[in-house]
């Protein structure tokens, strides 16, 4: 009787207790989550709040999520108003002070890079543009290993009795990173000037990185659905001057990218966006690895 | 870039050279390996032009003006224009104590609904402060929605709000109403809460340190809208009480749910109300008592992969269950005659919203209410229950269809069509024609 009270007493404090032993880690954003991992190791237990299949700019304050918030000793999040729409309740409802803004335990990404299309007029009238600018920063390899280092100091700052463990898992990842950087920089040199019709300005980063020219995008004006009117447009313009590819993140529905590539005979690519958006992107090596290798099969 | 330019002369002076003593296959392959070389230097160059420029542009971000302190400000805008088959001045609630506070629908043709204007900021690392006003268009007059300071330095899962907010008694009571899925609130909330209750109070609220979110609080208030008195009782003290715990979590990656459960209290002294008597004189009638209120909730919230773009689906639902007993008096500036209330009432609704397209929603929402069991102890008052029309046993009921189209997330148009049995007898053919815009700030909306 005893000890089947034990156990009973013992479960149920096993299910209430969150696993103490490693320093947990809330990420809005599967990239961060992934980087998070990679920086941290066995010493973390990451959570991120999005899967690749998820808009993160439109996802609810659900009450698992502020669940975890309350929880959290570290937040990464891209930050610049992408997450506007739940994250602030998060802050307000799950009573932790670690991850406040300010806080050592808050990191907004986009804050660390450099950001493009920055809009010189902020006018909604524009679409759902975000003042701060793109914050769809981590397609650029090079703000991932700007936010990497963030994170690291992070980590050493919070969980201060493993700072040699996060350094010396931050110099080995630079390293591979870097190796990475270099090769995907080579294999990138034919996507040169390459044009492509993106669903959403969410892959402005890479284009920018890569060097190719966004031609058109389905959406007439950032987060407003593409209409029918502004895709006849795009198949006009797309017999003038035809893009490489159109191409699609796993959290758009293919649809409008589908009706473009037809029309205007353009492959259709779905790109994976995010660690998580292809059987290939296990990691933030295979996204890279991945995003060029498709964007490259259709580059003839 | 210099270094570019050097390799561009140092191939040039080459060439005349190379050609006598090589063949051209070798030259091709020395020229490929430098412009890999000039490339790969192109590449550097540009991820420290890029590094150069993040500093610049961190140095000139920083916010220059004392405005840029500014706490975020927002405006909501909301107009209706209503067809109704029956005039909203004779509306009532049959069955029920009216709750003397607007719950009618609004006026006939177009009118201006209530214009909010919200501003909120971190005060500092312990607090954020929100203040919402509400700007009446008829009576022009401003009153405080919401006003409130909360906790953001707490830990542990606690936070602490003070001030006026909408009490979290239920799940749509906390919701302000441009951010409702249908144009009116249910009649449940409009018999038990007299609308939508805010209080003067304090709230305390826990959040457990569970994977499955569950959380409980307590809010102590002054009690100043019904079921509370209308009026100010002059006490000190607490002169309302709710309790309140969420349980919610997900269910794969689809679905997001969460059940409540509330429970209010309060002891109203003088709790008037306007009515009629038996014979259709109007009077007012006053109660004192007890007034005791459960609200049992459930939100599922449905869409493919958890990503509500395309499709998504909202199932809500309400039961509200009240009790109260006390003295009720008839004619309380004339007779002022006392008899025994005892009822025990109650009321629920649900409904259904699909966005079946991006931008289109449609809804469908039935209301049902309950008059209950009400005794009315005549025995020293000398009155019959025909004294009390309005307690009449009574039924109300509602079927409201809807469908919106939001072309951004910061506006919606929504078309709204209502069969409203509220009133014994007469029901309400109801079409509302709405819009809803905010401007500035981009709010965040509870679950």
């Amino acid at each position: 009787m005893k000890t089947a009270l034990k156990v009973l007493l013992g479960s149920i404090a096993a299910a209430l207790a969150w696993p103490a032993a490693a320093l947990n880690v809330f990420t809005c954003e599967p990239e961060w989550a992934a980087l998070a991992q990679e920086l941290g190791g066995d010493k973390v237990s990451v959570f991120s709040a999005t899967t690749a299949q998820q808009d993160p700019h439109r996802l609810e304050a659900k009450p698992s999520l502020i669940a975890r918030i309350r929880n959290a000793e570290l937040l990464i999040c891209s930050g610049s108003e992408l997450e506007i729409g739940w994250l602030p309740l998060l802050f307000t409802q799950g009573g932790n002070d670690a991850i406040q803004p300010g806080s050592p335990g808050y990191v907004e990404a986009s804050q660390y890079v450099v950001k493009l299309e920055v809009p010189k007029v902020i006018d909604r009238a524009l679409g759902d543009i975000h003042p701060a600018g793109n914050p769809h920063i981590h397609l650029d390899p090079r703000n991932i290993a700007k936010v990497g280092e963030v994170i690291t100091a992070r980590l050493s700052d919070i969980d201060a009795p493993n700072a040699a463990y996060y350094r010396s898992r931050a110099d080995e990842f630079n390293k591979r990173w870097d190796q990475a950087m270099q090769k995907w920089r080579q294999e990138a040199q034919p996507l040169k000037g390459m044009p492509i019709v993106v669903y959403h300005k969410d892959m402005s980063y890479f284009i920018n990185w890569a060097s190719m020219r966004e031609a058109g995008s389905l959406e007439p004006k950032p987060g407003i659905p593409p209409t029918p009117t502004h895709l006849a447009e795009l198949v006009e313009r797309m017999k003038r001057s035809p893009a490489k590819a159109v191409v699609y993140s796993p959290y758009n529905n293919p649809g409008a990218a589908q009706f473009l590539s037809q029309r205007a005979n353009i492959p259709i690519v779905p790109l994976p966006f995010t660690v998580g958006g292809s059987p290939k992107a296990k990691d933030l090596f295979g996204l890279f690895d991945d995003t060029i290798e498709r964007l490259l099969a259709v580059n003839k | 870039m210099h270094r570019i330019w050097l390799c561009a002369v140092a191939l040039a002076m080459a060439l005349p050279a190379a050609q006598a003593q090589e063949s051209l296959p070798q030259m091709r392959e020395e020229l490929k390996k430098l412009q890999q070389r000039i490339e790969e230097l192109e590449g550097r160059v540009k991820d420290a032009e890029s590094t150069a420029t993040q500093a610049a542009a961190q140095a000139s971000s920083r916010p220059q003006a004392e405005s840029a302190l500014n706490p975020g400000v927002s405006v909501i805008l909301n107009g209706v224009y209503a067809n109704l088959s029956r005039d909203p001045k004779t509306y009532r609630l049959n069955g029920f104590v009216p709750t003397m506070q607007d719950v009618a629908p609004p006026t006939r043709g177009f009118s201006l609904g209530e214009s909010e204007v919200a501003f909120m900021a971190n005060i500092d690392h312990m607090f954020r402060g929100t203040l919402i006003g509400s700007i009446s268009p008829d009576n022009d007059t401003i009153g405080v929605e919401e006003g409130y300071i909360q906790t953001i330095g707490l830990s542990h899962g606690f936070t602490i709000k003070a001030g006026r907010f909408f009490s979290a008694i239920g799940y749509q009571n906390q919701i302000h109403a441009h951010a409702w899925d249908f144009t009116d609130a249910p009649l449940a909330m409009r018999v038990f809460l007299g609308g939508q209750l805010n209080e003067d109070g304090i709230q305390f609220r826990w959040v457990a340190p569970t994977s499955l979110y569950w959380d409980m609080g307590t809010e102590v208030g002054r009690g100043r809208a019904f079921p509370a008195s209308l009026s100010d009782s002059g006490k000190n003290g607490a002169r309302s009480l709710n309790f309140f715990t969420h349980v919610g979590g997900d269910i794969g990656e689809s679905i997001a749910w969460q059940t409540g459960l509330s429970h209010f209290r309060t002891n109203p002294s003088d709790r008037r109300f306007d009515t009629t008597d038996g014979l259709g004189n109007a009077i007012t009638d006053s109660f004192s008592g007890t007034s005791r209120l459960w609200v049992a909730s459930g939100i599922l919230k449905w869409s493919p992969n958890g990503n509500p773009t395309y499709n998504n689906l909202k199932l809500q639902g309400e039961y509200f269950r009240r009790k109260e007993e006390g003295s009720l008096v008839f004619d309380s500036a004339g007779a002022a005659l006392a008899s025994g209330l005892s009822s025990r009432q109650s009321g629920w609704y649900a409904q259904g919203v699909y966005q079946f397209m991006p931008l289109w929603r449609a809804g469908y929402r039935y209301d049902r209410l309950d008059s209950g069991t009400v005794k009315i102890d005549t025995a020293t008052s000398g009155l019959t229950a025909a004294a009390f029309p309005i307690l009449a046993g009574y039924k109300p009921h509602k079927h409201s269809v809807m469908v919106d189209w939001s072309p951004s997330e910061f506006s919606r148009i929504r078309l709204q069509y209502a069969r409203d049995y509220s009133r014994m007898g007469e029901p309400d053919n109801q079409v509302f024609l709405q819009y809803i815009v905010s401007l500035g700030a981009h709010g965040a909306h509870t679950f």
